[in-house]
């Protein structure tokens, strides 16, 4: 890796503010699945935040995000309101989705959050598609796919990232890289010591950053969505992170050797983006303590919203089958 | 030759697809195609059904892609969730099964799990159909696997006409739908419809009125069907012919209104016979009309096996129209009540 431009203290303070939402949402909710107070299938994001975070701050409302089963994180930095998301995710009437998604389909056009799919890989040429509607109509806009390394073995990743190269759209692939496709190892899976090297094949910019860098990770997201939206063509940028939870809430990940886990718990990006943050005097301590506490207002609102909410009366299930109108 | 029949034009079916998707292209900025050797520099796709509208409407509308159906529906799926309306031409209906996590679990059903904030308005256009020889991986009738996903519509032309119109609803429409061509009778002819044809999706049309027995089916099977009506006309068979035309969402009024007239009813497919269409149409009478029915539900369909090679087994494989006079008869049993 190497040495970046380090970011100005203002910039720090806004992927902190993104990736400490992430972080205290994801801490309340399996706190909540802990307890049993939720009931919900739920792939936990904890130790990819600033990856999400520093790749959210670049992003217009009006870009487009495609993203996956583990999603929250980059739903969050997109802009998806916390009441809409956490109904969802009891499966209330007053969800995003009328509770007929639930936590792997969270979509939320308004934000730009077009699709969050639960088949690895099935993102990525729906993601073309956005970015192609977006060059036919000349619009500037942007489209964020996001998946993980074990994506970048299913066929659809490989024709997706020839017809983006092939037609130059205004697409950024962000592969997740957390060492982990499921509960299988990067390398027992993987032919190429670097995802971002098959991007070679397709004649496209691949690039590996440290995700947990907020510098590194913020300058890399920059130069990708710059180049999508200035007409140069797709990016497989892959962001190196870690899975600090198993694959889902409830596996134990024995797969993972302790050591590896706690090393990378050692290197926790939270807290060391926090210090840093700090460092920089764009915040003290206090600031800080302040945000969390207005984040953490922000979704006991969310959840007591997502409580008090009706579940969706029965008749819900006859809906958004087919288009409003012409057929029952 | 009257004055009147000299001004009605034939078409084919080559030429109403062309002709539909000219007018939509025409019509609307948002509509626009892609697939496989689809541009005029390829030949204007390998039926030449878009032979023209490349030159016509430029490369970016009229798109070749590489081969790669997985990506061109996925392609497809996200323009039109931002307000466009793509064609997407898969060459054969045995390469869409490369395409079928797009299909089946996102284009059928974003409309659904975003709780109606999204909607797919795709139309995949490809072809099939058994009798030229190409085997069991270029010849499949897939329409029941996609019958028995909510959300996409299954739509099977029987007539030039027919096709133009349904092609053109299917474009307009705010829904995926699957729009199935014929192989063998793409160079039959048909009056031409009017321009900017439409007919209604997820409404059967009665082809033929009779009141003796029902015979309920679509596509290629629904000519065979006309011819044998003809002749049965001519014993005093009074035969009605139900053109479902969209497979699903099937129209079981249409179809129940006329097996409840004629107590008896043969459905006719190309599809092999088990757990296909037949037999959903077939549970659907039954269910609803078991005590007026004077005679079981028959199905006529191709054999449950791969489409073989030689001419012999290919013909062995297909649904006979001779088999569609003979459950016709057998339903009737000799016993007619005029």
């Amino acid at each position: 890796m190497t040495s970046v431009e380090p970011l100005a203290p203002s910039q720090l303070l806004e992927v902190f503010k993104k990736a400490r939402l992430i972080n205290l949402v994801d801490e309340r909710m399996r706190s909540l699945l802990r307890s049993g107070k939720m009931m919900a299938v739920y792939y936990s994001p904890r130790g990819q935040e600033i990856v999400a975070a520093a790749m959210g701050v670049h992003l217009k409302p009006t870009d487009y995000l495609v993203t996956m089963y583990r999603g929250i994180h980059d739903q969050l930095a997109k802009g998806m309101p916390l009441r809409e998301l956490c109904a969802e995710y009891y499966g209330k009437a007053t969800g995003t989705c009328k509770g007929k998604g639930g936590p792997m389909h969270i979509t939320y056009p308004a934000a730009g959050i077009m699709v969050t799919t639960g088949v690895v890989g099935g993102g990525l040429p729906i993601a073309n598609g956005l970015a192609l509607a977006s060059q036919l109509k000349e619009d500037g806009r942007v489209t964020v796919c996001c998946f993980g390394d074990g994506a970048s073995n299913i066929g659809a990743f490989h024709e997706a990232l020839n017809m983006a190269s092939l037609w130059k759209l205004p697409v950024v692939f962000l592969c997740q890289n957390n060492l982990y496709a499921e509960c299988t190892k990067y390398e027992d899976a993987t032919t190429v010591a670097r995802v971002s090297q098959r991007a070679a094949s397709y004649n496209m910019p691949g690039v590996t950053v440290d995700g947990n860098d907020p510098a590194a990770m913020w300058h890399a997201s920059r130069e990708a969505v710059e180049r999508a939206r200035s007409g140069g063509g797709p990016t497989l940028l892959e962001a190196l992170t870690f899975r600090f939870n198993g694959h889902y809430f409830g596996d134990a990940a024995a797969y993972i050797p302790k050591e590896e886990l706690q090393a990378a718990m050692a290197r926790d990006p939270m807290p060391l983006l926090r210090a840093a943050v700090i460092a920089s005097g764009a915040a003290t301590e206090a600031d800080l303590d302040a945000l969390s506490a207005d984040i953490t207002a922000q979704i006991d609102d969310a959840l007591q919203f997502a409580a008090d909410s009706p579940t969706p009366e029965l008749a819900e299930i006859n809906r958004d089958i087919y288009a409003p109108g012409v057929l029952a | 030759m009257s004055v009147a029949a000299e001004t009605v034009r034939n078409i084919s079916f080559t030429e109403a697809y062309h002709t539909a998707l000219d007018e939509a292209l025409a019509a609307d900025p948002s509509v626009f195609l892609l697939g496989e050797d689809i541009g005029d520099k390829e030949g204007g796709g390998v039926f030449k059904v878009t032979k023209g509208l490349s030159t016509k409407y430029g490369d970016k509308r009229v798109r070749t892609t590489p081969i790669s159906e997985e990506a061109i529906i996925g392609a497809a799926i996200g323009a039109a969730l931002v307000g466009m309306r793509p064609v997407a031409e898969i060459m054969l209906m045995n390469f869409v099964t490369v395409a079928m996590d797009q299909i089946v679990n996102h284009a059928a059903k974003l409309r659904f799990m975003s709780g109606g904030q999204t909607s797919v308005p795709i139309t995949i256009r490809t072809r099939t159909g058994a009798g030229g020889g190409t085997a069991g991986q270029h010849s499949d009738m897939l329409e029941a696997w996609f019958a028995h996903v909510a959300g996409i519509k299954v739509v099977i032309p029987s007539s030039p006409a027919e096709a133009a119109g349904l092609l053109t609803s299917c474009i307009f429409d705010d829904d995926p739908c699957l729009f199935i061509e014929d192989s063998m009778t793409r160079a039959q002819t048909g009056p031409a419809p009017p321009p900017n044809y439409r007919i209604p999706l997820g409404k059967a049309n009665i082809v033929r009125a009779g009141s003796d027995v029902s015979v309920i089916s679509y596509g290629r099977p629904i000519g065979d069907s006309l011819k044998i009506a003809e002749k049965l006309a001519g014993e005093g068979i009074s035969v009605e012919i139900v053109d479902l035309r969209t497979v699903s969402p099937l129209d079981s009024e249409t179809v129940l209104k006329s097996v409840a007239k004629t107590r008896r009813a043969i459905v006719v497919h190309e599809a092999p016979r088990s757990f296909g269409v037949g037999a959903e149409v077939t549970a659907q009478i039954q269910e609803h009309l078991f005590g007026q029915l004077k005679a079981p539900v028959l199905r006529v369909a191709s054999r449950d096996v791969a489409v073989p090679f030689s001419r012999v087994l290919e013909a062995e494989f297909l649904y006979k129209p001779s088999a569609i006079e003979a459950a016709i008869r057998q339903t009737l049993d000799g016993r007619l009540v005029r």
